[in-house]
């Protein structure tokens, strides 16, 4: 009976210190050949879960369980040597961006061939050789060439591939992925997967962690939904997204933006940012399914015409980062632009911002020149124009508490403290879904949604009429995302702001954009309506990309 | 083309480069003395022979003007100057009568055998120190960096006089003064060493524990790989890294300490006879013992960056 | 690299998040932090007030109880003279404390201005700046200073002024990187994006931002000052004896070590003490500072 399961687990306690344990009794087994994700958000207790599997929790951690079992062992209260015959032999672990998870002073091969030399008996040359036909197996053109090579020299789904060959070198019954294809771009992604569930195939047991539940419903058999250190829910993966039975899990399905029709709602009306409570609910709980579209408005209120920009190599060559880029965004619309990691988006966010000069063609402002005024000129615009970052709290001054933050970029100076400065806080901070209790604290003390939000309220001080979003939640939960993109679409329709959202996530862009511009090494290869570009994409480059987009499929 | 492209040519490139910065510095710092010098109030040659109250004869007056030149223009003093410093010739010390160049020459040994045991002696320390603390627990950890900052705070003038307390006058074990043997070396090289020590041994404790702390080591972990194969396949080279290049700093400032530790262990070398030309105002000798300091600085810099290389085949490929 | 770089090194690293996990606020006062913050007031008021520590008269000889040991009458021995030594330590933590804040004083200064320039007036200013604190590099530790005094002559003064220059270039490369550092932060951007004239975004962000972690480099700094000053006064080229300059007194002691230890130790243990005290606070301070 033993033998039928890979995994067994029952009631894993892991808590850390004296502080309260963060996994509170967890239970799961797999089968071989089973696919099993344990989906969660940040701080859930879903990467300390896996890492208590290996006996890797660390030396302060208190791990205990009714049973766990490994391939039919018990493994509780392994002594180490113990647990280190067994690592690597029976359960493999690959982890999130293989950058730094494989030893970037040593050459991919010779990582790899480490778990050889600690269980096989193999000489230095079959262990060479079958380094040779792992790195084949995973899929890493040219083996022999790559085997000399630090991970550094690898591209990122390169390296999560070698990352993979070393996991599975023995052959494991069991592999557990922490995060597998987080850092990676969604076509790498996509190829990463689909390695995974080769693997599967070939009868190992794969225990697939990651805060994402689109990515794993591609490969995953069961899913169970990790929240505050329970599983508050686990069955099929269909089951489980279709029919959620749980809030959290609900939460997280609804959070999804792929396939979600412009102006749904992704976050639920009952689950605000905890400490972050608006005072007076904003919007009426009749969830909305969908709400009339814009009303369409031919006004062009900012405009790129043939942008071109160029940075130098270190070599000295030039590289076309943006590349005769041009596009209209008319008022109360938004343009989503997407595109992989190099594809020249933060560029041309830069360029529409006019912090960077475009050497060819031009950016216009409310049908004024703007990249080609002079800075002086600009900045009597420059408040109708604002920016959403993604490293939220790298953009505010770290010397800077909210209300200092705030209250500069309203104008009214950061020291003053009168009753009339607070209320205009207070009011700013109540369109973004803040109370008014963050007002005191610095950035670097708030969550990163309440950040994002405080960006978000630093760009509305200057009663913009278009915000420049670049990569605003790539940073964020799921969960969080979701609000953050709510909260985005409300003010958008409230103000009629007209929107430039960049993203790597053709889901979120396709859910929140009017328009889609796809980019790729610096050129924009598709402009269309969102629907269209998503319905029919007309360049392969797109196909591609929408292919790979993380959603439901069930 | 114009640029050296070919890939064997690359690390000559990078040498020649490092070496021609060597080359401007070394111009630099001639440079610097030369009109450094001329900055002594009163008569340049009598500057030369200790300053005013030296009472230097009318014939040493004279030949130190002729060899100088100091009755021709300052331009042409410089680069007579710069042209003696290329052949080799440092000029003459007036305190001790002996041409410069072989004076220093002889002194460097000592200096180096010194400083070389002392980076030795305190890597050695760091490592210990690193190591233990950072696999003895918290306590230990606490010990370990409290040791640390109280080494790197020691002076070098007041650990040497501690050490000859205890070491040679309670317990009579060594030798308070040099005495050429190797016994007499070691509490030299102990006060070189130690605050040394502390100063690497913080950055080992550190680096080594994010090492311990990354996702390589929990994946070399993940796959059996024993602690002692963690630490020593993995971490210790990453916690190598920054103390490497810590090093050229570290060999400057021992040359630095050894003014001090050479005259209170009365050791010939490089420090002491500088610290005498100090004292005697004896120009030639004391810019004679910076250039050549400079030199080993350099060439110290250099060899850390090539110790780099060779640990860190990343720096190899950029 | 300098001293002075190293020390800011470390005491940057020493201000990363506690690897226990919880990042978070710093504990309130840590044992060190405490032991370091009455030390820095008993040297404070050993500096400000001494004859509060320790009534007596610093030159006040009294040659029947000379080379007395530590004893109730005199917790620190006595000299060859009978001067008390702990009379004469606590006095002379003003010239040590003065002459390190006037030392560091000068460097900060220099490295400021040298600093600025070469982080603000543009590449052509940046590359000879920088060529010149290379240069500086090439003399390592006190020989700069050395080179100074041979120049200058002896001598408090030119002991401090010493100092002084030898720490600039260090400061200098350090302010530099602060500098260039900041003013492509993104905060920056942020603020020309939302119509921020270059002065006020000068003002406002960068000249704070690079100017707060002077505290932390100024008190490092001090210490470090205080042991090359001490230093200099110990090879016989800064305070002469009879001076109560704690350098001075271990070069008088010298000539004792044989049979009056505690006139060269006590002194030293003083300057250990600051030194660390500098260091345990400048961390602190930077610690502070970077989670504040």
């Amino acid at each position: 009976m033993g033998e039928e399961v890979a995994l067994r687990v029952r009631n894993l306690r892991v808590g850390f210190g004296m502080a309260d344990p963060v996994v509170r009794g967890v239970s799961f087994e797999i089968a071989p050949g089973e696919c099993l994700a344990i989906v969660g958000e940040s701080g859930s207790g879903k990467s300390v879960t896996a890492r208590s599997l290996l006996g890797l929790a660390g030396s302060n951690a208190r791990v205990s369980a009714d049973r766990l079992e490994l391939v039919g062992h018990s493994v509780l209260g392994l002594t180490e040597p113990a647990w280190q015959a067994r690592r690597g032999k029976d359960v493999g672990l690959v982890l999130q961006d293989a950058l730094v998870s494989l030893d970037p002073l040593r050459p991919i091969g010779r990582e790899i061939a480490d778990s050889l030399r600690l269980h096989t008996g193999l000489g230095a040359s079959a262990r060479a050789a079958r380094v040779l036909e792992l790195l084949d197996a995973v899929g890493l053109p040219d083996p022999e060439m790559q085997v000399q090579k630090l991970s550094g020299q690898l591209s990122g789904g390169e390296r999560q591939r070698a990352l993979i060959a070393a996991a599975i070198a023995l052959n494991p019954p069991l592999l557990i992925a922490d995060e597998p294809t987080t850092a990676l771009d969604v076509t790498v992604q996509a190829q990463i997967l689909a390695l995974l569930e080769r693997i599967t195939g070939a009868g190992t047991a794969l225990l697939l962690i990651s805060h994402d539940l689109a990515v794993v419903s591609r490969i995953a058999h069961r899913v169970a939904v990790m929240h505050d250190g329970v599983l508050v829910e686990t069955g099929r993966t269909e089951r489980v997204l279709g029919s959620p039975g749980h809030q959290q899990t609900r939460r997280m399905v609804a959070a999804i933006p792929a396939d979600k029709p412009r102006g749904t709602r992704l976050s639920a009306a009952d689950t605000p940012d905890p400490p972050s409570i608006p005072s007076t609910p904003r919007r009426p709980d009749t969830a909305i399914d969908s709400v009339p579209e814009i009303p369409p408005n031919n006004t062009v209120v900012l405009e790129a015409i043939g942008l071109s920009k160029s940075f130098r190599r270190p070599d000295g060559t030039r590289q076309l980062a943006v590349d005769t880029v041009s596009f209209a965004l008319p008022r109360g619309s938004t343009l989503g632009i997407v595109g992989e990691s190099g594809s020249g988006k933060t560029t041309t966010a830069r360029l529409l911002l006019a912090l960077l000069t475009p050497e060819h063609g031009e950016v216009r402002v409310f049908g004024q020149p703007w990249s080609t005024a002079s800075e002086k000129t600009r900045r009597a615009l420059r408040p109708g124009v604002g920016a959403i970052y993604q490293d939220a709290l790298g953009s505010f001054d770290p010397r800077w508490s909210v209300a200092e933050i705030l209250s500069d970029a309203l104008g009214l100076g950061r020291q003053r403290r009168a009753p009339q400065t607070t209320a205009r806080l207070t009011t700013l901070l109540d369109e973004v879904g803040l109370a008014a209790t963050v007002l005191p604290r610095r950035p670097l003390e708030l969550s990163g949604g309440q950040r994002q939000r405080v960006g978000i309220a630093r760009a509305l001080a200057g009663k913009p009429q278009i915000l420049i979003c670049d990569e605003p939640v790539s940073s964020l939960d799921v969960t969080v995302q979701a609000q953050v993109l709510d909260l985005l679409d409300d003010l958008q329709r409230e103000r009629g702001l007209s929107l430039v959202f960049i993203s790597h996530d053709l889901g979120v862009v396709a859910h929140v954009s009017d328009q889609i511009a796809v980019m790729r090494a610096g050129r924009s290869v598709e402009l269309g309506p969102a629907a269209r570009v998503f319905a029919e994409p007309q360049h392969p480059y797109s196909a591609q990309l929408l292919a790979a987009v993380p959603r439901l499929s069930v | 083309m114009a640029r050296l492209q070919l890939p064997v040519l690359r690390p000559l490139r990078r040498v020649l480069a490092r070496l021609g910065g060597a080359v401007f510095v070394l111009w630099a710092v001639a440079s610097v003395t030369f009109f450094a010098v001329r900055l002594i109030p009163g008569d340049p040659a009598q500057a030369v022979l200790g300053g005013p109250g030296s009472q230097a004869s009318a014939e040493a007056l004279a030949s130190v003007n002729a060899e100088y030149g100091f009755d021709q223009p300052v331009i042409v003093q410089y680069f007579a100057q710069l042209g003696r410093l290329a052949t080799g010739d440092l000029g003459r010390s007036y305190s001790l009568n002996l041409n410069v160049g072989p004076l220093v020459l002889s002194q460097l040994g000592g200096t180096l055998l010194l400083a070389v045991l002392a980076l030795a002696l305190a890597w050695l320390l760091a490592l210990a120190l690193a190591t233990w603390s950072t696999q003895s627990g918290r306590i230990a950890s606490r010990v370990g960096s409290a040791l640390e900052i109280v080494a790197a705070a020691l002076p070098h003038f007041w650990l040497a006089t501690s050490l000859i307390v205890v070491f040679s006058i309670w317990l009579g074990v060594l030798p308070p003064i040099s005495t050429g043997g190797a016994l007499g070396l070691v509490l030299p090289v102990l006060t070189l060493a130690i605050p040394l020590a502390g100063f690497l041994g913080q950055i080992m404790r550190e680096s080594l524990l994010r090492a311990l702390e990354s996702p390589f080591v929990l994946s070399a972990r993940a796959r059996g790989e024993s602690e002692r194969g963690v630490r020593w396949i993995h971490a210790l080279r990453h916690a190598s890294l920054p103390a490497i290049s810590l090093s050229g700093w570290a060999f400057g400032s021992l040359i630095s300490g050894a003014v001090v530790v050479e005259t209170i262990f009365a050791r010939p070398g490089l420090g002491r006879t500088l610290l005498n030309a100090v004292t005697l105002r004896d120009v030639p000798v004391v810019i004679g013992v910076v250039m050549i300091v400079a030199v080993a600085y350099i060439l110290m810099t250099l060899l850390t960056d090539a110790v780099s290389r060779l640990v860190d085949p990343r720096l190899r490929l950029s | 690299m300098s001293d002075l770089e190293v020390q800011a090194e470390l005491a940057a690293q020493a201000a990363q998040p506690d690897r226990s996990g919880k990042s978070g606020r710093p504990r309130r006062f840590g044992v060190a932090e405490t032991g370091a913050a009455v030390l820095a007031l008993f040297l404070l008021a050993s500096a400000v007030v001494p004859q509060l520590l320790a009534p007596g008269d610093p030159l006040a000889i009294d040659p029947l109880s000379a080379f007395q040991p530590p004893s109730g009458a005199h917790g620190f021995g006595t000299d060859e003279s009978g001067r008390d030594i702990y009379t004469r330590v606590v006095h002379g933590t003003q010239y040590s404390l003065v002459i390190g804040a006037a030392a560091t004083a000068i460097g900060l200064g220099l490295g400021i201005v040298l600093g600025t320039l070469a982080g603000m007036l543009g590449r052509v200013v940046d590359f000879t700046v920088n060529r010149f604190l290379e240069v500086l590099f090439a003399f390592p530790g006190l020989l700069l200073a050395l080179l100074f005094i041979v120049i200058f002559g002896p001598g408090v003064a030119t002991a401090t002024i010493a100092v002084g220059l030898s720490t600039a270039p260090g400061y200098a490369r350090i302010i530099r990187a602060q500098l260039i550092s900041v003013r492509s932060a993104a905060f920056v951007e942020a603020a020309t994006v939302l119509g921020r004239t270059r002065w006020q975004i000068l003002l406002r962000h960068i000249l704070p931002n690079t100017l707060a972690p002077l505290f932390v480099l100024a008190t490092l700094g001090i210490g470090q000052a205080i042991v090359w000053a001490a230093t200099l006064s110990y090879l016989g080229l800064g305070a002469e004896p009879p001076t109560a300059e704690w350098g001075a007194m271990l070069s008088a002691g010298r000539t004792y070590i044989t049979s009056a230890w505690w006139m060269s130790f006590f002194p030293g243990l003083f300057i250990v003490v600051t030194a660390v005290t500098a260091t345990v606070l400048g961390r602190s301070i930077d610690r502070r500072m970077r989670h504040a």
